[in-house]
């Protein structure tokens, strides 16, 4: 029966995530915008004591089926991920992208690692000190066509040696340098075998051949740290290879694309905290200045002001109902390749406009850095871009719809 | 508990009425458009699909099933992918018997609601909206004045459909002070009452199957026992939120008719020795349409679960009503775009679809679930 109403045990349990965002996040998070590079190590040990949040992390594919399951694991996991995200980036997205976590490299290792794999690798997060986990894929010369990668692993006796330079990987140096983590990084063993010859590699942090060269400088999302690493002659034990090392079996590319469907939702949802965050502003902005917004009357007779926020606000509903849609059916067990990039394109676009808009509204003091709505500007951005910019979503969504593949529409 | 899934039984209507309006109705809408009436054998096909009927007591003659207005979302949706004007024309009945099932006097239910559970169609319909361009359901210029023991209404109404065909029709008049969704009644104005003049078919731009009446109430005076609810009177705004809802479902029903129709265009039409929809700058198109589809729709339901909780929805509703208005008018202009030159022809039905798009912003009150 048709229910987008969260039940009361739901609301109460965020609540508790939205005390983090409100005590832990918004009192930071001009200070780590301004501070880039800095680490808020007090907030990363408070998270990483938090052990009740660490369903932070994204979902892993539901059909890998070995998804932690603490006892108190809600229901619809998936679903409980995007609110909970919608929550905490409702907070600040930068600082969620930091929270200490297994993030997109335990996605990869959940998604395409054997079970002695994902044991081995994974165990970290539960114990001792804060630890990222992290996922190289994007580099300098391919970005959206992320089966072009030319980082090469060559075998060596019992090692892989890997060659290359990695981009735009989110928790890279913390990952790598700052803590006991590990990145995972994708690299051909089969420059002839395309896609199929595209393997996932666990590198650990301190391995001897990779290195953290730069630190991106941003537009926002500046609390969390983006690298780019060099692999130079860089060996891994041959285990470290994720899955198969079979080049004919596709497995390990697919795989990643299959952990999309998953954490699409959850950058669509990121999109609507930060959407979130500057409607909010702006109501009760509005409501100070004694200016109503009045439903239900003409929508010819609404003042400019009414109009846009009212949009601002539906939109965000509809980016937040697909979202949700998406996230549910993966706990439903339904494939969802399609849904998710519906929300993922339309919450990517809509909250750049929202956030946009809020600056607008508020004039002169929207552009001030004394306020955060400026910042949810910048922040709002990058959900439009990465995890699949919004223009490779609607290649997904046209395809799915007219029953393309990437040979016809490309 | 969350779920983005209709009911069994709800799955079964939508799969029941979408196949009829694919079937029986599709194949109507252009010589309905084009004769400006909708046929009557047609009409009486899906009267007896018990659409007006069903949620009706039994007591009255009516199926007594559930009313919901999720339900009523999914049955609009799929009546209006047949035709939007065909649409509205069986469904205005409920525009007349439903305020009255809801919020009623048992005496007005007894007395109207057994007109709409024959095996005739019997037309129905209500008075609501008014020739101004700043229409407001808010702020009705149509007044109810007592009288002694009577009410005297004053005021002129227009997109009345089926005013002509109907025995009764159900006018929204501001009865008290109160301004906003407060101080609105509804009344039972018979045909045949003194005042009451029906004034010639309209011509629109779109909806032209469907017959729609400027209707005056002059001095139009009528019992006490006209007000619906009697002293208690209605709860306005949650009719409108039903209406809301319904009409946006429809706009829903609409974009989903221009999408597939656009999108099998798209892959059939060769350009430069391709289908067009190999092109990114078509097939885009197609995907924000589909993509809008979805969002309207999930609106649509939010707003109708909330109904169907007792809640209020007024802003859940309105929101979503907009939305699919500003949606609807977009998604049938890129089926036209998609279409190119073919797309302006009315050998197509996508120029008709845009013109009846555009109804779903312009006209407020005109469906209910």
């Amino acid at each position: 029966m048709i229910d987008f109403e969260l039940e009361p045990q739901v609301l109460n349990r965020l609540q508790m995530y939205h005390s983090v965002a409100e005590n832990m996040m918004r009192p930071i998070s001009r200070e780590y915008d301004e501070r880039e590079h800095e680490d808020p190590w007090q907030f990363f040990e408070a998270m990483w004591a938090a052990s009740a949040l660490s369903d932070v992390q994204p979902a892993v594919s539901a059909k890998s089926g070995t998804a932690e399951k603490a006892p108190s694991a809600p229901k619809l996991r998936n679903l409980n991920t995007v609110i909970t995200t919608e929550e905490l980036c409702w907070g600040d997205a930068g600082l969620f992208l930091s929270v200490p976590n297994s993030g997109l490299g335990g996605a990869a290792v959940m998604a395409a690692g054997t079970p002695d794999q994902k044991a081995r690798f994974l165990k970290r997060f539960s114990e001792g000190k804060p630890k990222w986990g992290a996922m190289a894929i994007t580099e300098p010369g391919c970005g959206s066509d992320s089966a072009a990668v030319t980082t090469t692993a060559t075998r060596d006796g019992d090692h892989w040696v890997i060659n290359g330079t990695k981009i735009f990987c989110t928790g890279g140096h913390r990952a790598v340098e700052k803590s006991e983590g590990f990145v995972v990084v994708w690299a051909t063993v089969d420059k002839t075998a395309g896609r199929a010859g595209i393997k996932p590699f666990v590198v650990e942090h301190g391995t001897p051949g990779m290195q953290v060269i730069r630190l991106e400088n941003k537009l926002g999302i500046r609390a969390s740290d983006t690298a780019a690493i060099v692999f130079d002659n860089c060996r891994v034990p041959i285990d470290h290879l994720l899955g198969s090392p079979e080049v004919k079996r596709e497995g390990g590319f697919k795989d990643v694309m299959a952990t999309f469907d998953a954490t699409r939702p959850i950058v669509a949802a990121m999109a609507i905290g930060v959407g979130r965050a500057a409607l909010d502003f702006v109501r009760d902005f509005l409501k100070e200045q004694n200016i109503p917004i009045r439903y239900g009357i003409s929508p010819r007779r609404l003042t400019a002001i009414e109009r846009d926020f009212m949009e601002m606000e539906v939109q965000l509903q509809a980016a937040r109902l697909l979202t949700w849609r998406a996230a549910w059916m993966l706990d439903m067990g339904q494939r969802n390749n399609l849904e998710a990039s519906m929300a993922k394109a339309k919450a990517g676009l809509v909250v750049t406009q929202i956030t946009q808009k809020a600056v607008e509204l508020l004039g002169p003091l929207g552009y001030s850095r004394k306020l955060l709505v400026e910042k949810w500007m910048r922040d709002a951005k990058i959900n439009d871009i990465f995890e699949g910019t919004q223009q490779i979503n609607m290649l997904i969504v046209s395809r799915r719809i007219l029953g393309y593949g990437n040979k016809e529409l490309n | 508990m969350v779920d983005f899934q209709l009911t069994e039984e709800q799955q079964m209507i939508r799969d029941t009425i979408g196949a009829f309006a694919k079937d029986e109705i599709r194949p109507a809408a252009r010589p309905a458009d084009e004769s400006c009436a909708a046929p009557d054998e047609l009409i009486q096909k899906i009267w007896e699909l018990g659409l007006v009927r069903g949620p009706i007591p039994e007591e009255y003659g009516g199926d007594g099933g559930e009313r919901s207005a999720v339900t009523g979302a999914v049955v609009a949706e799929e009546m209006a992918y047949g035709d939007l004007s065909i649409a509205l024309h069986s469904l205005a009945p409920r525009l007349f018997a439903y305020p009255l099932l809801e919020m009623g006097t048992e005496d007005q239910k007894k007395t109207h609601l057994s007109r709409f559970t024959g095996p005739k169609f019997a037309a129905g319909t209500a008075a609501i909206i008014e020739p101004r361009w700043d229409f407001d359901l808010t702020e009705l210029a149509t007044t109810a004045t007592r009288d002694g023991n009577s009410f005297v209404i004053s005021g002129t109404k227009c997109c009345v459909p089926l005013a002509e065909e109907s025995d009764a029709i159900l006018v929204y008049a501001r009865s008290g002070g109160a301004g906003g969704f407060g101080g609105v009644d509804a009344f039972i104005v018979p045909r045949d009452c003194g005042g009451l003049k029906i004034g010639d078919r309209e011509k629109n731009m779109g909806l032209r199957g469907l017959a729609t009446y400027e209707v005056l109430f002059e001095k139009c005076k009528v019992g006490s026992d006209a007000r619906v609810g009697a002293d208690k009177g209605i709860d306005f705004s949650r009719l409108m939120s039903e209406g809301r809802v319904a009409f946006a479902a429809m706009a829903v029903g609409v974009m989903r008719a221009a999408f597939d129709y656009a999108r099998d265009y798209a892959k059939e039409r060769r350009a430069f020795g391709v289908p067009i929809a190999t092109k990114q700058a078509v097939a885009f198109m197609l995907a924000d349409m589909a993509i809008e589809i979805d969002a309207a729709r999930l609106l649509i339901w939010e707003a109708a679960s909330r109904l169907d909780k007792g809640g209020d929805a007024l802003r859940e509703s309105y929101l979503a009503k907009n939305y699919a208005a500003a949606s609807a008018l977009k998604v049938a202009d890129n089926a036209v775009q998609v279409l190119g030159g073919h797309g302006y022809i009315r050998e197509h039905p996508v120029e008709m679809w845009l013109r009846n798009a555009r109804a779903f912003a312009s006209l407020d009150g005109i469906a209910t679930v």
